[in-house]
C-alpha cells in the first residue's frame, strides 16, 4: 500500500471497513488521483541549492562579514518596500558543474524569487568559478535588460572583483541595480528601449488543479447530506465516524502533503509570501534573461 | 441491499468526480495546451534572436570588417531560419520539429563562426555597440535553452499523461491525443551513429 496520507487514512478509517470490493476499488481510485496529484506538483527540480531564509542575502561563500550582511540584507528590504520588487543577492560556493547562466535561472525558479509577476531578479557571485551574474525575473525584462545588466557587470561589479574588493563590487552592483528598479515604470522601459523594446508575458499554468477542489467539496456536501437525512437508528454511528473521517481525507494532501507547495512553488506563481523577512519568494519565475560576467 | 444503497447514495458521486476528473477530460488538453504555449515561447525567443542577428551584421559591416562570407553565410542561415516555423498543430510531427531545429542550427553554427572572426578585431570588441549586441544575443541563447527545456519538460509530461493510466482512457477515445516530439538542440547529424568499418 501506499506510504501516502492516503494510504495512512484509508486503512486506519473504520468506514471504508466493509471488506470486498469497494474497498479495493475505493483505494484503487483514491490512489489513482493520489498519483495523479502527485504528478502534477512535482515540477521541483532534483537539485540542491542553499536555503533562502528571507533576509534578501544568502552568502553561502562567506565573502561577507556579519556586519556587511546585515547592512546589505537592510539594503534590500528597504529596496524592495520602495520598489516592490524583489531584489536578492546569493553568493555561491559551487556551481556543480553548471554554467552560472543555467544554474541562476533554477536557482530563481527554486527560490520564487519575486511576486506572481516575477518582478525579481538575482545578483549572482561564484567566486570560486570567479563568475558573477544578473539573472532577471520575467516581469524585470524590461526594466534591467540584458543591455543594462551586463553594463552594470562590466562597469561596476568586476572592476572591484579584479581588485579583490568583493563586498564593494556586491554593493556597487546592488547600488546600480535598485537605481535601475527604483524607476517608474515609464521611465524604466524608455531608459532599456535604448537597447530593447521587447517585454515578454510569462505563461503561468496550474489552475486546473485548484479547479478540481470545489467539485470534491460539493460532491462531499450532497454526500453528507445524503448520509444524514438516511441516519436512523443503530447505522447512524457509523455513518457519522464515517463522515468525520472524510474531511480529513480530502485535506489531507493540502495539510500532510508538503511536496505540494515546497519546491513546486515556482511554476505554481501566486505562492504568496512565507511572511517574516522581506517577502521575496512570491513564486516569481526566470527564463534565462540578464548576462552573465567573469573577472 | 444495504450496502448496495449506502455505496450507491454516497460513493456513487464520489466515484463519478473521481472517473471524471481521473481519466483525462481536462487534463489532457490542459497539458497540450501548456506544451503548444512553451513552444510559442521557443519560437518567439528565436525570432528574438534573428532580430539581433540583423543588428549584428549591421554593426559589424558598419565597423567595415572584412568578413564579407561569414556575413553572407550568417544573413543567408537567418533568412532560412526565419522562413521555417512550425505550427502548433504540427508538434506531432517530428520531421517538422527536426527540420526547424535544423534550421535554427544553421544559423547558430554562422552566428559562432562570426563572433569567432570578431575576436580578431579589438576596436570592434571593445565597441559599446557590440558589446550590448553581444549581451543581448548571449542572453537570447540562455532565454532559447530555458524555452526549450520548459518546452521539453511539458512534452514529456503531456505525452506521459496521455500513455499512462487513468489519462490514457479519455486521451485515446475522447481525444484522440498524439504523442508530441521533444526539441533537440543538437548540431546536425549528430543523431546518426557513426560508421565504423574494420576493414575487411
Amino acid at each position: 500500500m501506499l506510504s501516502s496520507p492516503f494510504g495512512l487514512r484509508l486503512s486506519k478509517a473504520p468506514f471504508f471497513r466493509w471488506g470486498g470490493v469497494s474497498t479495493g476499488l475505493l483505494r484503487t481510485a483514491l490512489s489513482g488521483l493520489f498519483l495523479l496529484l502527485l504528478a502534477l506538483a512535482s515540477t521541483a527540480w532534483a537539485q540542491d541549492f542553499p536555503k533562502f531564509d528571507d533576509k534578501g542575502v544568502v552568502d553561502a561563500a562567506n565573502l561577507l562579514d556579519p556586519a556587511q550582511e546585515q547592512a546589505l540584507s537592510q539594503t534590500l528590504i528597504a529596496q524592495k518596500q520602495a520598489s516592490g520588487r524583489s531584489l536578492v543577492v546569493a553568493t555561491i560556493a559551487d556551481l556543480q558543474g553548471y554554467d552560472i547562466a543555467d544554474y541562476g535561472y533554477r536557482l530563481g525558479r527554486a527560490w520564487g524569487i519575486g511576486d506572481k509577476d516575477s518582478n525579481g531578479a538575482l545578483l549572482i557571485i561564484a567566486p570560486n568559478d570567479r563568475k558573477v551574474r544578473i539573472e532577471v525575473g520575467y516581469g524585470l525584462e524590461g526594466v534591467l535588460t540584458d543591455a543594462l545588466s551586463s553594463q552594470i557587470i562590466r562597469n561596476a561589479i568586476t572592476p572591484r572583483f579584479k581588485a579583490g574588493d568583493m563586498p564593494g563590487g556586491i554593493a556597487a552592483g546592488v547600488d546600480q541595480i535598485t537605481a535601475l528598479l527604483a524607476l517608474p515604470p515609464e521611465e524604466a522601459k524608455a531608459r532599456a528601449a535604448a537597447a530593447e523594446t521587447e517585454a515578454r508575458a510569462a505563461d503561468r499554468g496550474g489552475s486546473a488543479i485548484l479547479g478540481l477542489w470545489p467539485i470534491l467539496f460539493i460532491i462531499l456536501f450532497i454526500a453528507m447530506r445524503l448520509m444524514s437525512r438516511g441516519t436512523g437508528g443503530g447505522g447512524g454511528k457509523r455513518y457519522r465516524r464515517g463522515g468525520s473521517s472524510m474531511p480529513i481525507i480530502l485535506w489531507g494532501p493540502g495539510a500532510g502533503g508538503s511536496g505540494w507547495g515546497s519546491g513546486g512553488g515556482s511554476s505554481w506563481g501566486g505562492g504568496g509570501g512565507f511572511g517574516g523577512g522581506g517577502g521575496f519568494s512570491g513564486g516569481g519565475s526566470f527564463g534565462g534573461g540578464g548576462a552573465s560576467g567573469d573577472w | 441491499m444495504t450496502r448496495l444503497r449506502r455505496f450507491s447514495t454516497f460513493l456513487l458521486p464520489l466515484f463519478g468526480a473521481f472517473a471524471l476528473s481521473a481519466c483525462g477530460i481536462n487534463s489532457v488538453p490542459t497539458a497540450e495546451e501548456e506544451a503548444k504555449a512553451k513552444w510559442a515561447d521557443v519560437q518567439a525567443q528565436y525570432q528574438r534572436r534573428s532580430n539581433l542577428v540583423g543588428n549584428l551584421v549591421a554593426t559589424v559591416k558598419a565597423a567595415g570588417k572584412q568578413e564579407q562570407d561569414t556575413l553572407v553565410q550568417v544573413t543567408e542561415a537567418r533568412a532560412k531560419a526565419t522562413s521555417v516555423q512550425v505550427n502548433a498543430e504540427d508538434l506531432s510531427d517530428p520531421a517538422k520539429v527536426a527540420q526547424f531545429q535544423a534550421a535554427q542550427a544553421q544559423l547558430s553554427q554562422g552566428l559562432g563562426r562570426l563572433l569567432a572572426s570578431v575576436e580578431a578585431y579589438p576596436d570592434l570588441k571593445s565597441n559599446e555597440n557590440f558589446l550590448q549586441l553581444q549581451s543581448q544575443l548571449e542572453g537570447t541563447e540562455n532565454r532559447i535553452a530555458v524555452a526549450i527545456r520548459d518546452y521539453n519538460g511539458a512534452v514529456q509530461a503531456y505525452n506521459t499523461r496521455i500513455r499512462t493510466f487513468p489519462d490514457a482512457i479519455g486521451a485515446k477515445i475522447i481525444h484522440g491525443a498524439k504523442p508530441m516530439a521533444p526539441f533537440q538542440a543538437t548540431t546536425p547529424g549528430a543523431e546518426e551513429a557513426p560508421k565504423v568499418d574494420f576493414g575487411s
